[in-house]
């Protein structure tokens, strides 16, 4: 009897040992799958510009970004100028991606005729998983070059038309609502805008992204020119605070901004912001990305 | 006499337990292709993992979504910031059965038609699906294929109608894994 009722028992263990499919053995095999695989973090931003300044973003290997900047007038140049519609600065610029970490772009803006060419290394990247990389940064570095002559420029030679600029981008991507960024920067003027302003301006800059929606962002940047930038006795300049929108539709970016700066590149937009919020001399304009794939790499 | 029947089942029971041999892949390969007039698109995923049990014809596979690679850059960005929401649902999983499993016999070398029905759990959204793919058996090793149409609104992946042309209405998904016994 006792026997009988043991065999029983075993044979329902030896049932019940049968390793069944569980739900954990299929989570565990996903696990080893993507074992030793980064999380690397993308769209810490948009696009490749916060507002005027840059962001962390950069082009992968092979894609080109056509970009069209436009800033009008200042609001406060009254109804005569049309609030501004009546004087624009306008920049074109391409952007592309020679490996998946170096980015170059060149550039012409209309204010004082100006070329630039930039160069974008990410050298850490955010990640999760194997890797472990609280923020991303990147180096950047252009050249700006003066080819307006007027009076007080068509003497000059090469070099005292061109300027350098020294960044480094720390951004970090918080969750899907928010990143951060942190800029220090460097413009260097080969000859400064008169014998007392100073041929090196640092500054820190700050963006910030805040998402709306799935192809909508608020962002806002500001940067911080160390004194003594009001020894600038050729004129008085204030710091750059830009506010906008991204909106991105597939394909293209478009970022609208009000700023107190006109400026586009660097040189202009930190150095050389003589408008103030509190006076009305805010600028509308914006940032139209179109992004190509010029390769088709597998 | 009651004892002997018992005693030979158990031994059953064991030799069962001893030959519960499932097959298994960590690099199974899904990919899936949205053809319109004016946009080709193909991801692929080289890191499925998958269960197959010959005994009771339990069959699932769960992928990372971010594990797609795609020609160009930006479309992977778009596909897991935009359309997948990858960091909200990281994962794609479907769990179910071959309902044919008499018809498939894995100790014998030939290709089987085999029919499976389960549940496809992607962006959050589970349906019930229902397929035909094939089981090949060849020198051992076990070979699952299986094409099928998958549509992105019953998985409510919102397509703006400014790309609408862009993306095709039903996606076409291939699935080839190859699994080892274990």
């Amino acid at each position: 009897m006792i026997k009988y009722k043991a065999l029983i028992l075993l044979l329902l263990t030896t049932f019940s040992l049968y390793p069944y499919l569980k739900a954990q053995d299929i989570d565990q095999l996903l696990n080893e799958a993507n074992n030793g695989s980064t999380d690397y973090t993308s769209a810490t931003f948009k696009s490749t510009r916060i507002m005027n300044g840059h962001s962390i973003e950069r082009m992968p290997a092979g894609q080109l970004d056509v970009r069209i900047s436009h800033r009008f007038g200042a609001l406060n140049s009254g109804a005569y100028n049309f609030w501004g519609l009546d004087g624009a600065n306008t920049h074109l610029g391409v952007d592309y991606g020679i490996t998946n970490w170096l980015m170059v772009g060149a550039g012409r803006g209309i204010y004082l005729k100006t070329f630039d060419g930039l160069m974008k290394f990410s050298i850490l990247r955010q990640s999760k998983g194997k890797k472990n990389m609280p923020v991303s940064l990147s180096y950047f570095t252009s050249m700006a070059i003066v080819s307006e002559n007027f009076s007080e420029t068509k003497d000059l030679n090469f070099w005292d038309r061109v300027s350098y600029v020294h960044q480094i981008l720390v951004a970090r991507k918080f969750n899907e609502r928010f990143s951060f960024e942190l800029n220090p920067t460097l413009v260097h003027k080969n000859m400064a805008d008169s014998a007392l302003d100073p041929n090196d301006i640092w500054s820190v800059g700050g963006g910030a992204r805040f998402k709306l929606t799935k192809r909508i962002s608020l962002n806002a940047e500001y940067y911080y020119v160390f004194p003594p930038r009001n020894d600038f006795r050729s004129y008085t300049s204030y710091n750059p605070l830009s506010i906008g929108i991204d909106i991105e539709t597939g394909g293209h970016v478009f970022q609208f901004i009000f700023s107190n700066s006109q400026g586009m590149i660097e040189r202009d937009f930190i150095t050389n912001t003589t408008n103030q919020w509190r006076h009305g001399g805010i600028f509308f304009g914006f940032n139209i990305s179109r992004v190509f794939s010029l390769t088709n790499q597998n | 006499m009651k004892i002997k029947i018992l005693s030979i089942a158990l031994l059953l029971g064991i030799i069962q337990l001893t030959n519960a041999q499932k097959y298994i892949s960590k690099t199974g390969h899904i990919w899936f292709y949205s053809h319109t007039s004016m946009e080709d698109i193909e991801g692929h995923n080289h890191q499925v993992a998958s269960i197959l049990d010959p005994v009771t014809g339990d069959l699932i596979f769960s992928l990372l979504q971010k594990s797609f690679e795609f020609k160009v850059k930006l479309l992977e960005e778009h596909y897991n910031e935009n359309y997948m929401e990858s960091d909200k649902f990281p994962k794609a999983t479907f769990k179910g059965k071959i309902t044919n499993l008499d018809k498939i016999d894995f100790k014998k070398d030939g290709t089987y038609t085999a029919e499976a029905t389960g549940e496809l759990t992607m962006h959050g959204v589970t349906k019930p699906v229902t397929n035909t793919g094939t089981i090949e058996v060849k020198n051992g090793i076990v070979t699952a294929k299986a094409k099928y149409k998958v549509v992105p609104k019953d998985y409510n992946i919102e397509i703006p109608s400014l790309v609408a042309d862009k993306i095709a209405k039903e996606v076409e998904v291939t699935v080839d894994i190859t699994y080892n016994a274990n």
